[in-house]
């Protein structure tokens, strides 16, 4: 509930404010964006499995931003992050549908 | 520390979170179809399900039970690093949800810079390149066609302005032009005996020997004929002059345009024009004009059965 309400308040205060994004950081927001992503879509399905963490949330959630931002980050300097940055997405994107996979079965038993 | 650590944080209400599992490891995955190990959420806690037991915080769980805190049960302390977790978790995701929007917004009111990399931007920038080339010769070319076009433009200007000319020229020779120019007046006064056409016709065809270029012919009253190729002069009855049909008075008055001098050592040959009316009793007065004006205008004519050959 206080999760929803922060990422509800997340949403307005960006609405709201509406900042431009730093040059230097464009390349690295959408991946972390998705890596955050696929952190909290871990986070739900732990809590639907009963073997929540909040410890474990927050360090998966900062290590798995930092990691892909220091992937294409890396990616960058090696001249490869384009295809550095798609690999990442499509790990990501793996996990996020195993993990969206998952809560479906915990929800409606299909 | 327990009241700091509820505390902190940016003012979210302190979670009650009764429906939290009590320990979250040590259940078994009840699912009967569980996932390879690889395939799980970091978050599922597999090596150490026991790690993040009551106590399995050493530092965090003593300070909070070492801080004084009478009524802190261990589960007092369970309590206050939950609700700094919950704090860490919603501040995690209010992040998410800011950059998330921002991102979107970002992506959406900038669609191509926002996620372009620099390989792309190379791309676009050799196709501008590609672009403006194919432009530059465009506009070379276009530029050579309206080089011709102009060109071609002042080479019609200079074949009308030399028709122009040509048709002045033509029209001052065959009347149909007014003309002026230095010249000669050439005044017959008659004598006895009247100024005979043949006189006239003389002296006209003196003075076309002598390159006059245009004349015309006025009688007393003011009346005048243009001279040219196909004129005529005929006697009339008391000493009148008929030219191409037009009955002239005298004294008669030759106006022409050409070189004076010539013309007047031409008139003054001995056996010439002036001497012949002389010896009629008549007289010639030459008279040199700075401007010598032939106004008068010849019908154009109209050929019936000549046609230019070209």
């Amino acid at each position: 509930m206080i999760a929803v309400l922060a990422l509800l308040a997340g949403v307005v205060l960006g609405v709201w404010l509406d900042p431009s994004v730093p040059a230097a950081l464009q390349p690295y927001l959408p991946i972390a964006v998705v890596a955050a992503l696929d952190a909290v879509f871990g986070g739900v399905r732990a809590k639907l499995d009963r073997i929540f963490d909040d410890k474990q949330f927050v360090v998966s959630f900062i290590s798995n931003v930092l990691v892909a931002a220091l992937i294409v980050y890396l990616g960058d300097q090696l001249g490869v992050g384009g295809q550095l940055s798609t690999g990442v997405v499509v790990v990501l994107g793996v996990r996020i549908f195993g993990n969206v996979a998952a809560i479906r079965r915990h929800l409606f038993r299909a | 520390m327990s009241e700091e650590q509820t505390e902190t944080g940016t003012g979210w209400p302190k979670p009650a979170d009764p429906e939290r599992p009590a320990g979250p490891g040590g259940e078994p995955d009840p699912r009967p179809d569980a996932p390879d190990p690889d395939e799980l959420s970091p978050l599922v806690p597999r090596t150490e399900p026991a790690e993040d037991g009551a106590g399995a915080e050493p530092a965090e769980g003593a300070a909070a039970v070492s801080s004084g805190d009478g009524a802190a049960a261990p589960a007092g302390g369970g309590r206050s690093r939950v609700s700094t977790a919950s704090v860490m978790i919603a501040a995690l995701l209010a992040l998410l949800g800011f950059t998330l929007v921002v991102q979107l917004r970002t992506t959406s009111t900038d669609p191509t810079a926002g996620v372009t990399r620099q390989e792309d931007l190379v791309r676009i920038l050799s196709d501008l390149d590609a672009r403006e080339n194919r432009l530059r010769q465009d506009i070379a070319g276009l530029e050579e066609s309206q080089r011709q076009l102009r060109s071609g433009e002042q080479g019609r200007q200079a074949a009308l302005d030399e028709a122009t000319r040509r048709a002045d020229e033509l029209g001052i020779l065959a009347g149909t032009l007014p003309a002026t120019g230095p010249g000669l007046a050439v005044r017959f006064e008659s004598g006895a005996k009247p100024i005979s056409a043949t006189r006239v016709l003389d002296a006209v065809q003196e003075l076309r020997g002598a390159g006059g270029e245009a004349m015309q012919i006025s009688g007393g009253d003011r009346a005048s004929v243009r001279i040219i190729a196909s004129t005529y002069f005929l006697d009339g009855e008391n000493g009148s002059l008929v030219v191409d049909g037009r009955r002239l008075t005298g004294p008669f008055t030759i106006t022409v345009i050409g070189d004076p001098a010539t013309m007047r050592t031409a008139l003054n040959i001995p056996g010439g024009v002036v001497a012949s009316v002389q010896g009629d009793g008549g007289n010639v007065i030459v008279e040199d004009r700075e401007a010598a004006e032939v106004s008068a205008l010849h019908a154009p004519i109209k050929l019936e059965h000549a046609r230019p050959v070209s």
